[in-house]
């Protein structure tokens, strides 16, 4: 890890991302990005060796040299020791991996860690002070929707911007907005109990 | 000294009552560490070859390229041509070399610069072909594991006024379990090896993982804090729990993190046996239940174990029945939370349920006018169903089979019933009390979701009569006292009877010291509400603290066992369910809408936590019900869903409304601690198969119950049920 200095631009779009897969095998070994121009576009071109890379992660500034094909997760859990996010699938499909980008529920999986510079990333670690518990988390702890726990923290993030934008949800609207996370122990009936608490005032009482 | 008897309700001051798990915060935000996360100082990413034949031979493996490549440290050959059967391989995914580097992408490279030549050779993963028996007992892909008769079921079939053949089953699944199987393996030097282990079983994997290496099983130390799931599939050791530490040791004791990948762990990692069976059954025509004949079949991985025995739970007069297994290349067949139950609970209740259709009765009334054959747990069946049929409303709801509802969406009720044993393992326990007043526990045990710490601290408190936080306790280390490993939901049993001996002890022994300074007899006191006082005199009182500063400058220290003495522990529950579900007849779409669980679990020193097993196995119920399938390519042998995109998993909108009903209070907590992490699980494939069974009016024989399977039976049975 270092303080290198980072690329200006933020992140790339999918499209560009695209359009640089196919030119990786010609691109510089070099740090930071190379600017080509594609199809009418300046595109920065990171890697294929690795480059700097700064993330915010839950309000501190983290950095580390990384492949541009190491994803915002595996950043996370191996060169930061952000271990709240889990890999379980890898691939976007059971939602333990989710943390919130720009206040965004995302999968950390299926991003790269290039791609969530310069926007605030806040894992279950980051929503409360050491010690302290975040209201969506004390929900689950009351309700007990939790069981091995593997995948409560992505389901806390998911509950946490659920509830941030539908705090009096419908039961099919819960179902619906929390149905990208999978629970193998089978908490569901406490994580549905969690947000009825929540959408009660919880998230105003505070605390445990 | 101690009776050793579980404290009358009204002296239960934390046993039996609601409270939130212990760990609970560290697992809600995100601090809790698993065998996954943790990072050690210098470590090593292990991956490896995985054989990609399901019968295979590893002819000649060449690692030289992957030992040149920079940043591999080690290179270690798990099944090579001279291992087992001349290299035999019997199922996809098995691995072959493993290897560990500086980072997983570096790993991954190596494992791809590998070449391994394999000779193919003759596989079989079909799931549900009937075996013929005649063939059957010369093949070498089937085996009769049993032949079994009571009474005399020819006759009893003459006897019999109504008859019914039907053909029931269940396919493999997979644990999935979502913290991968693996580990992390070092030296700290090169006689004691030092593992974090996803496990099941911290205080017996060490000493498997010494005997596999030949190192003294004092040599190695297990620690685990938390495990991502485990379900029966992580009791024992594993090829890649081997090659971490032979990996280590090559790489000069550097820690060498080895986690299955997905695909691996669902190929490999858990594989729920099959089952299936042709039934007949045959009662009279008041439903009196007479004869019972199976034929079943089923996958026992590639050591062909395992046996059903049928019928599950009901004690048939006459039966005759035949068992074979299926030596297949699905893979190793593993214990999955209450083994082989759900299969014969699901051949049995549905071949029952369609019988009572045939008899134009009420299930539940079937079962009513049977329950003498429920032995030894008639009158538990009898007062469950009772309880049962309020929460469901069962008998006002109930139609014949078929909802003659207008309309394409059809709605049913079904019922199944279970057993488990779940008498509490061997555990050792060792609390102390301190002069100052603090209270540690330490025991070789491990907390796989249950609420085991929770259990344990309510235990204790109770006993010693201070609050929950006011105990440190220490669990995950096979270096404290060993309990065992968390299966067949001993756990609790376990745990709990240690755990009551040791405080028990602990707090006579503290009693004695106590009682001069309060001039009385330490039979005469009590600990209650952090004071240590007088019963039959509450104003003669020490707080705690000063209580224990009685013991001087010496630390207490007891040791509690499971077994011993008095009778804490016990064995054999019943549980009943009732699932309530919507069929859509045009797209096959079932939708549970409710499922009742009534449950008998002895002693329940944690009610919420109980409550979230109870729960837990219902979802999961639905999940196999519905949607789980290890699917199996025919033509090349391997497993075609191996991830969770494609192995479906119940979601938080598919299991409907979920009620609990705990037996408890007289009649019940009398028993002693029972586990109950498996036996809810066992029911609800039935319940919701024949609930899907009411609603159309035929029976899919399938789990699990896919749009697919669903519109397959009715376009067999277009005359029942309709189509709209």
């Amino acid at each position: 890890m270092s303080d290198q200095d980072v690329p200006n631009e933020s992140g790339i779009s999918r499209r560009k991302f695209l359009k640089i897969s196919a030119l990786t095998t010609s691109a510089p070994l070099v740090l930071g990005p190379t600017v080509l121009h594609v199809a009418g576009e300046d595109v920065h071109v990171f890697g294929p060796g690795k480059v700097p890379v700064a993330l915010n992660v839950n309000g501190k500034r983290l950095t580390a040299n990384l492949e541009p094909r190491v994803t915002l997760l595996d950043a996370l859990r191996e060169k930061f020791e952000v271990t709240g996010p889990k890999r379980v699938c890898d691939r976007g499909a059971c939602g333990a991996c989710t943390v919130l980008l720009d206040n965004k529920a995302v999968y950390a999986c299926s991003i790269l860690a290039i791609e969530a510079q310069q926007k605030p990333i806040i894992t279950t670690e980051g929503l409360a002070a050491q010690g302290q518990l975040h209201p969506v988390s004390a929900a689950f702890v009351d309700n007990d929707a939790q069981q091995c726990g593997f995948c409560t923290p992505g389901f806390v993030m998911a509950t946490k911007a659920f509830v941030d934008k539908h705090p009096t949800a419908t039961r099919e609207e819960i179902a619906r907005g929390l149905g990208g996370n999978f629970c193998r122990c089978g908490t569901y009936d406490g994580i549905k109990g969690a947000v009825a608490q929540l959408s009660k005032g919880g998230q105003q009482k505070g605390g445990a | 000294m101690a009776q050793y008897q579980w404290p009358e309700a009204s002296k239960r001051k934390l046993i039996g009552k609601s409270m939130n798990r212990v760990d609970g915060p560290a697992k809600a935000s995100g601090r809790a560490k698993y065998t996954y996360d943790i990072v050690r100082p210098n470590m090593l990413y292990g991956d490896s070859v995985k054989c990609p034949y399901a019968h295979a031979r590893v002819k000649s493996i060449d690692t030289s390229a992957a030992e040149k490549m920079p940043g591999v440290k080690a290179v270690h050959v798990i099944h090579g041509p001279d291992d087992g059967a001349k290299g035999e391989v019997f199922w996809a995914g098995t691995d072959i070399v493993a290897v560990a580097a500086v980072d997983e992408p570096t790993a991954r490279d190596a494992v791809r610069a590998i070449k391994v030549e394999y000779e193919q050779l003759p596989h079989l993963v079909e799931n549900d072909k009937e075996p013929n028996l005649a063939e059957a007992e010369k093949s070498e892909w089937y085996k009769v594991a049993s032949k079994e008769n009571v009474g005399d079921a020819a006759s009893a079939f003459q006897q019999s006024e109504v008859t019914h053949e039907g053909y029931y089953g269940q396919p493999v699944i997979t644990h999935c379990c979502l913290e991968t199987h693996g580990s992390i393996a070092e030296w700290p030097d090169p006689d004691h090896l030092f593992l974090h282990i996803s496990t099941q079983n911290v205080p017996g994997i060490g000493e498997q993982v010494a005997k596999a290496i030949d190192l003294p099983a004092s040599n190695v130390h297990v620690h685990q804090d938390h495990v991502g799931g485990g379900f029966g599939s992580k009791l024992g050791l594993d090829p890649w729990g081997v090659a971490a530490a032979q990996l280590s040791k090559k790489a000069g004791g550097a820690p060498v993190k080895m986690m299955l990948d997905r695909a691996t762990e669902l190929e490999t990692a858990g594989c729920r046996p099959s089952a299936y069976a042709r039934v007949k059954v045959g009662a009279k025509k008041d439903g009196t239940l007479l004869a019972w004949q199976s034929y079943s079949w089923g996958s026992g991985g590639p050591g062909g174990g395992g046996s059903l025995a049928l019928p599950y739970v009901w004690k048939v007069p006459n039966q005759q029945k035949q068992h074979v297994n299926v030596v297949n290349n699905i893979g190793p067949a593993r214990a999955w939370r209450a083994p082989n139950h759900p299969q014969m609970c699901l051949i049995t209740m549905g071949a029952l349920d369609d019988l009572a259709a045939k008899l134009n009765m009420d299930t539940f009334d079937f079962v009513k006018k049977n329950i003498d054959l429920l032995d030894p747990r008639s009158k538990v069946y009898s007062e469950e169903l009772d309880v049962a049929d309020k929460l469901m409303q069962w008998k006002s709801r109930w139609h014949p089979r078929g909802d003659k509802a207008a309309g394409p969406v059809k709605q049913g009720l079904g019922l199944a019933l279970h057993t488990w044993g779940g008498r509490g393992h061997n555990s050792k326990c060792d609390l102390s009390i301190h002069p100052d007043g603090s209270v540690e526990i330490k025991m070789g045990t491990q907390d796989i979701g249950t609420g085991t710490r929770t259990s344990i601290l309510t235990v204790a408190a109770d006993t010693l009569g201070l609050p929950i936080n006011a105990i440190n306790l220490q669990i995950g280390d096979n270096q404290y006292p060993p309990d065992s490993a968390s299966g067949g939901s001993s756990t609790i049993g376990g745990v709990s009877s240690s755990t009551f001996r040791a405080a028990s002890d602990a707090r006579d022994q503290l009693f004695a010291k106590v009682a001069p300074a309060l001039n009385a007899q330490p039979g005469d006191l009590e600990a209650i509400d952090g004071h240590v006082r007088v019963a039959s005199n509450p104003s003669r009182s020490l707080s705690w603290k000063e209580a224990c500063s009685k013991l001087g400058t010496q630390t207490l220290t007891v040791r509690g066992t499971n077994p011993g003495e008095g009778d804490l522990t016990n064995s054999g529950v019943g549980g009943v369910q009732m699932a309530d579900v919507s069929v859509d007849t045009e797209t096959g779409i079932v939708k549970v809408n409710k499922i009742v669980a009534v449950q008998d679990c002895g002693l329940v020193i944690s009610p919420k936590q109980a409550e979230s097993q109870v729960l837990g196995a219902m979802i999961m119920g639905v999940s196999y019900a519905l949607y789980e399938e290890k699917v199996m390519d025919q033509t090349t042998g391997v497993m075609l869903n191996t991830n969770m995109d494609t192995y479906r998993l119940a979601g938080l909108g598919d299991v409907g409304e979920l009620v609990v009903h705990l037996m408890t209070g007289p009649g019940y907590d009398e028993k002693g601690v029972i586990g109950i992490g498996e036996p809810p699980t066992v029911s609800p494939g039935a319940a919701i198969s024949n609930a899907v069974a009411n609603a159309i009016g035929v029976r899919v024989p399938h789990l699990p119950l896919t749009p697919e399977r669903v519109l397959e039976a009715l376009e067999k049975s277009p005359s029942e049920g309709g189509r709209a």
